[in-house]
């Protein structure tokens, strides 16, 4: 197999010999799609590799993996630790994004409405009814605010963001976390679904006083108003790429079980309270060796050259000692035989392996 | 030729006969088969939640627990207004052609109304969410909200968020997915009647109003009963252009903007990321749409065979 030449110089030369007989197979969540198809696509003009890549969605991509249809799942939902440990899966996150909220006022542009966790809480319960309520009133002194009814939109279907945004209201407020809970789709207490990112937005802007909440990226595309957020040192920040890699910068990776981690509400000065992470989910035990090699192969490359491309597309790139802990933790992927079947180019610090081996 | 082949059979008839009876009993057993699955699929659901699963408005994934009330209703309700808005425009549109739109206007307007058929639902949804939803909550919307009081009957009724994402904007979508289909037969229907049915009414001195109203019309009625019924099939079934535009909450609907769900577009929304009870409950969703379905065409074959001439 040529893909597996570790050094990618070798492989930029030979791949080009044998395209068909490296393609990588991955499927699930639709907010790694954009990225992965770019990706993908730089990655076979130099090696040859195609990837396939289904944008199924996350629950469906870890449910593809535990069948083995696909060499990769990949998720915006970390598959929790004991579920890693009964299928034989591990996971490892790839790329980051932020949820933001987005806000339709007559006199409000991005990055004018200030809001907390709790107040957005209270919104989307239907407690604070109008755009003129005194919590709102008091974030926001020097704003116009219409005596206007909040329509609040949500994701009419399943999706990683509103599990993430659900979990995010869980953790601030004790009430969401009590009376709706956290996954990825609600029993919603107040207003209407619009279906994916588009059909929010999409009702956000044709809705006068309408709140609803979607990848950053999305948003920047779509020209929405986007509202700041109090993050979890007090600050109010505006949503950028800066405030999500912030967030991922003060994650504790090295002691999250299964790399199950949540960068909800994390500390940090500039820490976007509200992000997001993609997961790559793998068997530790590959079949097909080549396949999994492949994948990895695919990996490491897009560690070590997808981040420019990433940050255009509005993702954040992972923090590189975040990435060096990943690498070493491949060794756990081996083949049928117990050797791993991709060693990175890149040799993993000493720090790092030590990490991954205390879990 | 008929007396020969009774003396001597077709060889090819057994072979035909066979072939027949094969694909015949092969759409049984696929029906069967999907009941079947559908049955297993959502046990879970059904054996957990009971009867209750049918009457409680709940949808709630994270406390796992799910009725499916509020996305019959609204399946319901979706039909039935789609259909009434429809029926009477396409009857209208038939008459027109068949009767008094000359020859070579009617020919391109029956291929437009084909064209309609054949266009994918997901482009009527995309249609009702980005231009008829907007343009609905501006020029109907709005004034009923701010010229109607909100306690009374009409009020209460019309009340709703006013951006256009709800059962009657939904509605007025699946009746423009089903109008050109049931205009189409309707059409063949009215060209299916002999023509000396119609000349003896005019030469009885008959108006062209009362040959269709009380000979033409009469003359297909049990074709039109087959037409009505498949068209509410249709708009029972329906998934995208309904999820673009129905709202997509799960609740019960309490006025006609309010927005609803459908049995389809719940099962759409949900299906890729459920597991567990969830899924079970999305796949006994399927099996009340399959039920309510099969029920409508029984319903059908019933007053079809009633009818006598």
């Amino acid at each position: 197999m040529l893909t597996a030449c570790s050094d990618k110089g070798a492989a930029t030369a030979e791949g080009k010999d044998a395209p068909a007989a490296g393609d990588i197979t991955g499927a699930g969540s639709t907010f790694f799609a954009p990225l992965g198809a770019k990706w993908a696509e730089t990655y076979k003009d130099t090696t040859g590799v195609r990837l396939n890549y289904q944008s199924i969605g996350s629950g469906g991509g870890v449910r593809q993996i535990k069948v083995k249809t696909v060499d990769f799942g990949a998720t915006d939902k970390p598959v929790k630790p004991a579920d890693l440990d009964e299928t034989g899966l591990l996971q490892f996150p790839i790329v980051m994004g932020g949820i933001v909220p987005i806000v339709n006022l007559p006199d409000v542009k991005s990055g004018q409405m200030n809001l907390t966790g709790p107040l957005l809480a209270d919104i989307y319960m239907g407690k604070v009814k109008r755009w003129d309520d005194p919590a709102i009133r008091a974030l926001n002194p020097g704003l116009k605010l219409p005596h206007l009814p909040i329509t609040v939109i949500h994701r009419a279907d399943g999706s990683g963001t509103t599990f993430l945004f659900s979990n995010y209201l869980a953790k601030v407020s004790p009430t969401w976390k009590e009376e709706v809970g956290a996954a990825d789709a609600l029993e919603w207490p107040a207003g209407l679904g619009g279906k994916g990112n588009e059909g929010v937005s999409a009702f956000v802007k044709q809705t006068l006083g309408a709140i609803g909440y979607v990848e950053f990226a999305v948003a920047a595309r779509t020209g929405t108003a986007v509202a700041n957020m109090r993050n979890h040192d007090g600050h109010m920040i505006a949503p950028s790429i800066e405030a999500f890699a912030a967030a991922a910068a003060g994650a504790d990776w090295a002691n999250a079980p299964g790399n199950q981690l949540l960068l909800l509400d994390q500390p940090g000065a500039q820490a976007w309270p509200i992000t997001g992470t993609v997961f790559i989910v793998m068997h530790k035990t590959q079949d097909k060796p080549a396949s999994g090699r492949a994948a990895l192969t695919f990996f490491d490359w897009a560690y070590t050259n997808g981040d420019a491309l990433a940050t255009k597309m509005h993702y954040v790139p992972l923090p590189p000692e975040v990435k060096q802990m990943m690498r070493a933790q491949w060794s756990q992927i081996t083949g049928p035989d117990g050797k791993p079947v991709y060693a990175p180019a890149t040799p993993a610090p000493a720090v790092a392996a030590s990490a991954a081996s205390a879990q | 030729m008929s007396l020969q082949s009774a003396r001597h059979p077709d060889p090819v008839d057994p072979i035909f006969r066979g072939l027949a009876f094969a694909a015949a009993t092969t759409l049984l057993l696929t029906l069967g088969g999907l009941i079947v699955a559908l049955m297993i699929g959502g046990w879970p659901a059904i054996s957990k939640f009971g009867f209750g699963f049918l009457t409680s408005s709940t949808w709630n994934p994270v406390t796992e627990v799910y009725g499916a009330a509020g996305p019959i209703v609204g399946t319901l309700i979706t039909a039935v207004l789609s259909l009434t808005i429809a029926l009477p425009i396409a009857v209208c549109v038939s008459v027109f052609l068949t009767q008094y739109c000359p020859k070579q206007i009617a020919q391109p307007v029956s291929t437009a109304i084909e064209l309609l058929a054949g266009i994918p639902s997901i482009v009527y949804g995309m249609w009702g969410l980005f231009v008829f939803a907007p343009w609905f909550a501006r020029t109907v919307q709005l004034p009923i909200l701010t010229s109607l009081d909100p306690e009374s009957f009409w009020g209460k009724l019309l009340a709703g968020v006013p951006n256009g994402a709800n059962i009657f904007t939904a509605s007025i979508v699946l009746a423009i997915m089903i109008l050109p289909y049931m205009s189409a037969v309707f059409r063949e229907l009215f060209r299916s009647i002999p023509p000396q049915v119609r000349e003896a009414a005019f030469g009885l001195g008959c108006t062209s109003y009362e040959v269709v109203g009380s000979v033409l019309i009469p003359y297909v009625k049990k074709g039109m009963i087959g037409v009505v019924m498949l068209g509410f099939g249709r708009a029972l079934g329906e998934t995208m252009a309904v999820t673009f535009i129905i709202g997509n909450s799960h609740r019960f609907p309490d006025s006609l903007f309010a927005s609803g769900s459908t049995l389809a577009s719940t099962i759409a929304n949900e299906f890729n990321e459920a597991s567990g009870v969830h899924l079970a409950s999305l796949i006994a969703l399927g099996l009340v749409l399959f039920l309510i379905t099969f029920t409508v065409l029984a319903i059908a074959r019933a007053l079809l065979s009633s009818q006598r001439y």
